[in-house]
């Protein structure tokens, strides 16, 4: 999933993994996706993705402290979106295993294990890179609709 | 400053609990909602708890872990659960974990006398 269409435009951010900033994240993600003019189910899908990815930052890659969560997107030529969510946090050992439907590593917390799987199914292709102790990037694109 | 994120109204009569959930449902809001929902839970015990969904603009699959954690406290306290109005996105979420084969999702108004204190 490499960025070979030309960045039309691009944006970074980055802030601590508090669970108060979910929210402030996703919507800092829609409002600079929405200049690519995607439909509305396109930027809920982008929103509810993100929002699955920041989570599990929050959750899993800093569970005992607040590590640093950083999320670029890019707008592509062609109409597509990369967005990349990256932590310095724990890793993960079994990127399978925690992709499969209805798994949660904090089977404590009440997790639902589709964190991964709405990701999946709301974007058009997903990409999980992680080394334990090291942190993980995930990688997200949506290919918009074309606009008439 | 904190958002209202639930209406909690209790039918003594009918030992009704109708739970309107109301902005956006993440890991952030599902963390407070879980503690306070399961509080009045507790003391009421009802027979039935109906969780409106009709409220929320936004739900991860957070919201998946807060309606079928409150359905497994229902449960145990021999009650039933049934999750009203989704909106299609909330709909798009729980039909990919499969959740409409495990609680009851109806759509509906909860009549005056349903919601009443």
């Amino acid at each position: 999933m490499k960025a070979k269409n030309k960045v039309i435009n691009s944006i970074k951010m980055n802030f601590p993994s508090l669970s108060v900033n979910e929210s402030a994240a996703r919507a800092m993600v829609a409002a600079f996706s929405a200049q690519a003019d995607p439909t509305t189910t396109e930027l809920a899908d982008i929103k509810c993705a993100v929002s699955e990815a920041v989570t599990n930052c929050i959750v899993h890659a800093y569970p005992d402290s607040i590590g640093e969560i950083y999320i670029s997107v890019k707008i592509l030529e062609g109409r597509k979106i990369l967005i990349e969510i990256k932590d310095k946090g724990r890793g993960i050992e079994d990127i399978d295993l925690a992709k499969t439907p209805l798994y949660t590593g904090a089977p404590g917390e009440e997790r639902s294990g589709m964190g991964f799987t709405v990701m999946e199914s709301f974007m058009d292709e997903m990409k999980v890179r992680s080394r334990v102790e090291k942190g993980t990037t995930v990688l997200l694109l949506k290919r918009l609709t074309q606009r008439r | 400053m904190e958002k209202e994120l639930y209406v909690f109204r209790y039918d003594e009569e009918k030992k009704r609990v109708n739970l309107r959930l109301v902005g956006e449902i993440d890991h952030h809001s599902a963390a407070i909602l879980r503690h306070e929902i399961d509080e009045a839970l507790m003391k009421k015990r009802p027979n039935l708890l109906y969780v409106d969904l009709s409220g929320v603009d936004f739900m991860d699959s957070s919201g998946l872990g807060l309606i079928m954690g409150r359905y497994s406290l229902m449960k145990k306290l021999g009650g039933e659960t049934v999750v009203l109005n989704p909106s299609p996105r909330a709909k798009k979420i729980l039909t990919l974990a499969g959740m409409e084969k495990v609680i009851r999702i109806e759509k509906r108004e909860v009549k005056a006398d349903e919601s009443k204190k």
